[in-house]
């Protein structure tokens, strides 16, 4: 075994000098994940089309940011792990500061807010940097420590983490703060967390919950209390779930038909574009469209742990498994959501739902996985 | 400071961690993206029906579809209660986000007043079914629809409606007869079948537009509409059409109402126009009448407290509800009673020497010739109204004898077939007494009931109907106002829902007759005043109602008693003789006599429906102008 893994790595390099490298090295880029998430995207667009009621602005305008996002996952996957580790910091204290403007502006009397805005130029949700800024943070402090990491490295990891993601959830952003801190946790959890400190830390989440829930906004709780009992306000805060379940449900194996699921196309699914998208997708195209997509979805999560696994060295890895594992945390959030297991976060559907912010961040992290996997070199002193 | 690392073992020993871990992740994400899959699986496979339904009752909407009401004609074929369009504001309060801002934007839009608003607001909480339109306001003027289609963006759920208003083209004069339709309350709404009257707004409150509801309103229709999560409508799935209500056709001649109507000009009082072959009731009036128009679009409280304290008591519907001593109107029913009983007959004359006595009892129980008629036999009796006559015919007949033969006429219960509201009106007997009052029937009561005074009491409508049968030599024929209802006809036989009055001589019915037709045309007739140019045979009585009893030896005086307290006059009558065409019985409230002020309007109403146009020359009412100053009862 360690002899193998070590003969792997130590070939690589060479075929990097001594062959011709492929086209696709040169690009840095992995044309099955590429594959995968083209197809994804493709038929995103095509479920896209239906849910935003056949508006061919939307879908363009979807397009167009898709070819944003590729285009920065291009980029991204040109600098080599060793670059984007140096710059790691920089970005994470940038984040930091613009979640701390972003709070001060709050306090300012602006209500709540999650977007920086320099008006006509550019608006920017800092919380979308810190999905990849605080894992990359994370990993950037741990690789350089013996691992499995210390009581004291993960002390330094909790302030790391717990930092911005205090900061994300008085925005309040509940969902992103906690993906944000799923992200980073993935890190150590990779990195080879002992299962002692696992253990102690879920009975420490456990007792912490009862915390959480006194500490959450008022519409936080109604969404829980609502997700545990929908029909207490069919009406009202249930609506969602309820119409969702029923889009979904009414679909069946083989779903209406494209453009004819009449929960989507008659309003009756609300941000059925965006967040519910998935229940657009269950109704119109049936189990067997939901199937498909979940398939697309796992398929993506393997290759991508497969590419993590190729690293180098150990930042790559840990950051590359950690993106992969929460765009899997993505997908499972919002089609538990749909379909009426998990409460009301406002989590798109990876790729799917209607946004640019969303797209771009997942595809610079897939360019940061890409950049991993095609980056080879000797390993470093 | 910086701590040394072993590179080669610790690499090794974290690309071994790291791979069982995302092992580890690996399933992991298999295993949840399997518990997805599960859940898939049940709401796709094991519930989509369930969720089938849920989504077709999203989808799909019921919506009544509410049937036009039937109209209303006379018997001559003329309209009288139509339906007009008018624009109705509802709103349907589910789709409401706030319902105050919306009606402070309407009232600001629609330009309304304070009271107004109060009725706006009091309307826009009464319960309704959920998703159905509510009633904010009817008869939208055009300025205020087109002012309401502006601003419609601003007013989710609000819509303005086309919708078919009653309207009655003679309110005044059909007020009592028709009765009209409003506002379906709540009362109603919950004894209601809801699914007919889903999309109906209005409801027969009273009169014919009660009576005949169920025919009028007809069947409401319903259709399935598709719509989106905001409620409106996109396609129409399936319809059922609603089945209209029938149209109604009465009885009434509205030409004879009308008439019956300003004979009475602006008095109290009822007259109840009745064909003796059919039992149709060709007019009945109750005046004064009301405008029954503005209760369909809603009476504002001010008008309605107004109408109730109304000292004419406009709404009280006097044809069929009004009660009045019978008055010397008895006086050929008492006859026929005496003669079928065997205590009188026609030849037989008793003397009158200006009162009665009870044997045993000095009370004088006068005649109101205070010097009496002399010598007085049946036809004579009828014809000077004499009460000596009837005080005795009631003493030799005991008053459970005369009360018998009056309930074969009808009197003491409600006969009509289709008359909202009558009353049964009072049959004194000796049982009736002890029952209602505890007490013991008097001698003397007898007499009093011997000229239809004291317990008496019988509607104007009772009286026409006693008449009728009358008319008909015992005939029992069942008064009713709607002659067909839709296709269907309602005509006799009803006959036999009374028996018909049957004489031991079939000749007791001329001998009465004769009696009456000497009222009207006689020498001494105490409506002789009316006889002048009469062109047909005509059988009539006339009758005064007490208001109140006069002492033992007070002289009636009429210009001293205050109006409301003069008597009522009565009048009733058939014509022709030989095959009577219509019965009358005329009521006016206070009036004092009932041969000077009730017998000319009965003469009017008996030529205008008798003589052709232009042989009548409406000689009546020039008649009743003089105001001739007749004496008698």
């Amino acid at each position: 075994m360690k002899g193998l893994e070590w003969r792997h790595f130590s070939r690589s390099p060479s075929d990097g000098m001594g062959r011709k490298r492929s086209l696709w090295s040169r690009l840095h880029l992995d044309p099955w994940l590429l594959l995968l998430l083209l197809s994804l995207m493709g038929a995103g667009l095509v479920v896209l089309y239906s849910a935003s009621g056949m508006s061919l602005a939307v879908t363009l305008g979807q397009t167009s940011r898709f070819g944003v996002a590729l285009l920065a996952m291009f980029v991204i996957a040109q600098f080599s792990p060793g670059t984007l580790c140096r710059w790691t910091p920089l970005g994470y204290f940038i984040g930091v500061a613009m979640l701390v403007a972003v709070e001060v502006m709050g306090d300012m009397g602006m209500g709540a807010q999650r977007w920086l805005e320099i008006p006509g130029i550019i608006r920017f949700q800092p919380s979308e940097l810190m999905k990849l800024a605080v894992p990359m943070m994370v990993a950037t402090y741990l690789y350089k420590r013996p691992l499995p990491p210390s009581m004291r490295d993960l002390l330094v990891c909790a302030l790391i983490i717990g930092m911005p993601v205090m900061l994300i959830m008085r925005q309040p952003d509940l969902g992103t703060s906690l993906l944000v801190a799923c992200a980073a946790v993935f890190v150590i959890f990779l990195a080879g967390l002992s299962w002692r400190v696992i253990g102690l830390l879920a009975v420490l989440l456990a007792s912490a919950l009862p915390l959480l829930w006194f500490n959450m906004h008022e519409y936080q709780r109604q969404r829980v209390l609502t997700f545990l009992n929908p029909e207490s306000d069919p009406l009202g805060a249930g609506w969602n779930i309820i119409q969702s379940k029923t889009a979904i449900g009414s679909g069946g194996v083989f779903g209406k038909g494209w453009g004819l699921g009449t929960q989507s196309q008659l309003e009756f699914l609300p941000e059925r574009h965006t967040d519910f998208i998935g229940a657009v997708l269950g109704e119109e195209w049936g189990l067997i469209g939901m199937l498909v997509f979940l398939a697309l979805y796992v398929l993506i999560v393997g290759r991508g742990l497969f590419l993590a696994n190729t690293a180098q060295d150990t930042y790559g890895r840990l950051v590359g498994g950690s993106i992969v594992l929460t765009f899997f945390i993505y997908v499972f959030v919002n089609m538990g959501m749909v379909s009426g297991i998990l409460p009301v976060v406002g989590v798109p559907l990876p790729l799917v739902s209607f946004g640019g912010t969303s797209s771009v961040t997942l595809l610079i992290g897939f360019g940061i996985l890409m950049s991993v996997h095609t980056h080879r070199r000797l390993l470093p002193r | 400071m910086r701590k040394r690392r072993d590179p080669i073992k610790d690499t090794a020993r974290e690309v071994r961690v790291f791979r069982s871990r995302s092992l580890l992740a690996a399933l992991l994400v298999l295993l949840m993206a399997g518990g997805l899959g599960a859940r898939l699986f049940y709401l796709q496979v094991v519930e989509h029906d369930v969720f089938t339904t849920r989504s077709e009752k999203n989808r799909v909407r019921v919506e009544p579809l509410p049937p036009t009401r039937g109209l209303i004609y006379d018997r001559q074929g003329q309209l009288v209660a139509e339906n007009r369009p008018t624009y109705n504001l509802t709103i349907v309060r589910e789709r409401v986000k706030d319902i105050d801002a919306t009606l402070d934007r309407l009232v600001d839009i629609l330009g309304l007043d304070e009271t107004q608003v109060e009725a706006f607001r009091k309307r826009s909480r009464q319960r309704q079914r959920p998703y159905q339109p509510a009633l904010l306001m009817s008869g939208l003027n055009e300025r205020q629809i087109a002012r309401l289609a502006v601003n419609r963006y601003r007013l989710p759920g609000v819509e303005v409606e086309a919708q078919w208003l009653r309207h009655y083209p003679n309110p005044k004069i059909m007020s009592h007869v028709l009765g009209y339709v409003g506002r379906i309350n709540e009362q109603e709404l919950a004894s209601l079948d809801s699914g007919n009257y889903a999309g109906t707004h209005y409801i027969g409150k009273t009169g014919i537009e009660k009576q005949y509801e169920n025919a009028l309103h007809g069947q409401a229709g319903l259709r399935k509409v598709e719509t989106n999560a905001r409620g409106r409508v996109l396609r129409e799935l399936e319809r059922t059409p609603p089945e209209p209500g029938k149209d109604l056709t009465l009885t009434i001649d509205t030409r004879l109402q009308q008439m019956a109507y300003d004979l009475l000009d602006g008095r109290r009082g009822s007259i109840v126009a009745i064909q003796p072959q059919t039992g149709d009731i060709l007019a009945m009036v109750s005046a004064p009448g009301f405008n029954s128009n503005e209760f369909v679009t809603g009476i504002s409280y001010k008008d309605y407290q107004s109408l109730q304290e109304n000292l004419d008591l406009p709404l009280f519907n006097r044809a069929v509800r009004g009660q009045y001593p019978i008055g010397s109107t008895i006086k050929p029913f008492e006859a026929l009673a005496a003669l079928q009983n065997g205590v009188v007959t026609p030849q037989e004359v008793i003397y009158d020497p200006g009162y009665y006595k009870l044997p045993n009892d000095s009370r004088h129980y006068r005649n109101w010739l205070r010097w009496g008629h002399g010598r007085v036999d049946l036809e004579r009796a009828l014809a000077v109204s004499n009460n000596t006559y009837f005080y005795t015919m009631a003493h030799r007949l005991g008053i459970d004898a005369l009360s018998n033969f009056m309930y074969k006429f009808g009197f003491g219960e409600v006969t009509s077939l289709d008359v909202q509201g009558a009353s049964s009106g009072t049959v004194p007997s000796r049982e009736w007494k002890r029952e209602k009052y505890g007490q013991v029937w008097y001698p003397g009561e007898t007499l009093s009931a011997g000229i239809g005074q004291g317990y008496w009491m019988v509607t104007p409508l009772q009286l026409a109907t006693a008449e009728a049968t009358l008319a008909n030599r015992g005939d029992w024929v069942r008064p009713h106002l709607a002659k067909r209802v839709g296709e269907t006809s309602i005509e006799p036989p009803f006959k036999n829902t009374k028996p018909d009055v049957t004489l031991d001589k079939e000749v007791w019915w001329d001998d009465v007759f004769n009696g009456m037709e000497k009222v009207v045309s006689g020498r001494e007739g105490t409506a002789r005043h009316i006889g002048k140019g009469l062109k047909y045979d005509m059988a009539g009585k006339s009758g005064t109602a007490q208001v109140f009893s006069l002492g033992q030896n007070q002289k009636y005086d009429a210009d001293e008693l205050k109006e409301r307290l003069r008597d009522h006059a009565l009048f009733t009558a058939f014509a022709p003789v030989d095959d009577p065409q219509i019965a009358i019985a005329v009521i006016v409230e206070n009036a004092g006599g009932g041969s000077s002020h009730a017998a000319g309007l009965a003469r009017a109403l008996a030529d205008e429906w008798l003589l052709p146009d232009d042989e009548n020359t409406h000689q009546a009412e020039e008649l009743i102008k003089e105001d001739v100053e007749v004496e008698g009862t």
